[in-house]
């Protein structure tokens, strides 16, 4: 059977021209996203992921290929064609960008008004949105009144009105405290699975697309990476690239430990919440050295990575190496690093 | 002193203070027909501006490179005839469009004469007053609303205005006072207005007490407006508070 995409990228091209001459910004882009999914792009800033998300629903004029949404090819629409799809399109912002000088519901209200929606039907659709988003009591609230977390939520009401098939979230919450950017998320994983609603997700913090992504996308200068899903890619990254990405926060910390060799472990969900670490210096009866760790227990799931400073003696590191083995850690020595 | 000799007494005080006002009471009058064809020169000019600037500002926003529909040319020919008539001295251009004046109005004297230059010279002002009030909106709320599938004319409408309301308001106290100063020149002309007094008594006559009045009366009138505007403006805008 052939999958079910709802949106397909095909050979996107993207030039800037500006004073200074071209700048390729998106380049052979190719990414099949499936209905219902929720779909990660990370990248670091620069790599060009935002104006990737803005190419899908032609905010941005991808300068060649093609960008299949539902079906229809955006850049063959006419101009009210594609206002039209676009409004099967929602999209949620890092600035929110809500009108001012309108309350939460009416801010609720303005896609279905744009859409030419009665004014009654309207408010109805919104007030329950604003439920759905945990936000009735806020109303009758201009955002100047709300928080970021508040603000956003109305932002995802606003996006939702219009009942999209697809949900284009561009770093939705890296302007939000961390609390707030896990309820956020937990909102987004809901209304997926309530909705059935495919969600478009473009990050550049890892633990945003652990936490929600079914799939991920690497992007960096301006070419897609690597395609995978979430634990296929965060355990074993195929390419420089990705790894840059992953390991990116404990890469300063290598350069402080002493001349024992390194071992990185990566937690990939599949080893359940026990005491790996302890039980194997027990066992191998060698100490190590952690240099460097960041794992998170989600679900009763241990994720992340860690750095290992190994014994001197190699006959300790070889126990350490097969108890890893058996117990279906994934780990690689670390080298030195040209960059 | 009796009764009727003290009533004698507050009759003559009374005639003398008559006499004494009868001036003041031509100058009250004098003043109440000036202060009422200045005001009749400025809210007339500033509603006829309005209605051709702010379509112009619009359409210089929209078709701007960066704006929601650029359109180099519509948007060069436009700014191109609004700076030209904004670079010419509004004394100037109050003689240089008596025919125009004269075609429209009938004659060149008088306020209503007075308010075509007015319009002439306000509407390109009030132009570019809109146009740079529209562009404060926040470029991310713009696109925004194009992510949901509005059209250009509801961008304009549903976004730009509302979102712009409350600087399009003091912008429009500034403008209303500037044409009042405009409308203060029209005195050269004939125009009526405290203005035309203040140069007719003032200058002609040499009565600078008179003039000192009106300029009074201007300062005043603009001062209220200008806090009139600043009021509004601030009850309209929902990001206070």
């Amino acid at each position: 059977m052939q999958e079910d995409y709802i949106i397909q990228i095909k050979d996107l091209h993207k030039t800037f021209h500006t004073n200074n001459g071209s700048i390729v910004v998106l380049d052979n882009i190719n990414i099949s996203i499936k209905r219902g999914e929720i779909f990660g792009i990370i990248g670091l800033s620069g790599a060009g992921k935002s104006t990737l998300v803005r190419c899908m629903n032609l905010l941005e004029k991808p300068t060649s290929g093609s960008v299949i949404v539902d079906g229809h090819d955006l850049t063959s629409l006419s101009e009210s064609e594609l206002r039209l799809a676009r409004q099967s399109i929602g999209m949620i912002f890092q600035g929110y960008n809500l009108l001012m000088q309108r309350t939460a519901l009416d801010n609720v209200c303005f896609p279905l008004e744009i859409a030419g929606i009665s004014k009654m039907t309207a408010r109805m659709k919104a007030r329950q949105l604003l439920e759905t988003v945990g936000l009735s009591d806020k109303a009758k609230a201009y955002p100047a009144q709300l928080s970021g977390g508040q603000k956003q939520r109305v932002a995802i009401a606003r996006a939702l009105a219009t009942n999209p098939k697809v949900l284009l979230c561009d770093e939705i919450t890296s302007a939000l405290d961390p609390t707030t950017t896990q309820s956020i998320l937990a909102l987004l994983k809901d209304l997926n699975q309530k909705l059935g609603v495919t969600i478009v997700v473009i990050t550049h913090e890892m633990k945003v697309i652990e936490q929600i992504c079914n799939r991920v996308a690497i992007i960096d200068k301006s070419h897609i990476e690597e395609v995978g899903t979430v634990d296929e890619v965060f355990r074993r990254p195929k390419t420089a690239a990705a790894r840059k990405l992953l390991y990116e926060r404990s890469e300063h910390i290598e350069k402080f430990t002493g001349n024992g060799r390194l071992l990185r472990l990566v937690f990939d969900g599949s080893s359940t919440d026990r005491p790996i670490i302890a039980e194997m210096v027990l066992k191998c009866g060698a100490l190590v050295n952690i240099a460097f760790a960041d794992t998170k227990n989600i679900h009763g799931k241990i994720y992340g990575q860690m750095l290992l400073q190994l014994p001197e003696d190699p006959i300790a590191v070889n126990r350490i190496l097969a108890y890893l083995d058996a117990e279906n850690i994934t780990y690689q020595e670390e080298t030195d690093h040209d960059n | 002193m009796t009764i009727r000799e003290l009533l004698d007494l507050f009759r003559q005080l009374y005639e003398v203070i008559i006499q004494a006002l009868l001036p003041v009471k031509d100058l009250l009058k004098l003043t109440a027909e000036g202060f009422l064809e200045t005001l009749y020169m400025t809210i007339v000019s500033t509603a006829a501006a309005y209605i051709i600037g702010m379509p112009v500002g619009l359409i210089l926003t929209v078709t701007d490179k960066d704006g929601i529909k650029p359109t180099p040319l519509v948007n060069g020919i436009i700014g191109f005839i609004v700076n030209v008539l904004r670079s010419v001295p509004f004394i100037i251009l109050l003689i240089a469009v008596m025919p125009i004046t004269r075609a429209i109005v009938g004659t060149t004297i008088g306020s209503s004469a007075t308010v075509v230059p007015l319009v002439i010279a306000a509407a390109p002002y009030i132009a570019r007053m809109v146009e740079s009030s529209v562009k404060e909106v926040d470029r991310g709320v713009i696109e925004a609303s194009l992510s949901m599938g509005a059209s250009p004319f509801q961008v304009v409408y549903k976004v730009l205005l509302p979102e712009a309301r409350p600087s399009l308001l003091l912008g429009a106290a500034i403008t209303t006072t500037t044409i009042l100063s405009y409308s203060a020149m029209a005195g050269v002309v004939g125009g009526g207005g405290l203005g035309d007094i203040a140069i007719r008594y003032g200058h002609h006559r040499g009565q600078t007490d008179i003039m000192m009045i009106m300029i009074v009366l201007l300062v005043a009138i603009v001062q209220v407006l200008q806090a009139a505007g600043n009021w509004i403006a601030r009850r309209n805008d929902k990001r206070i508070r």
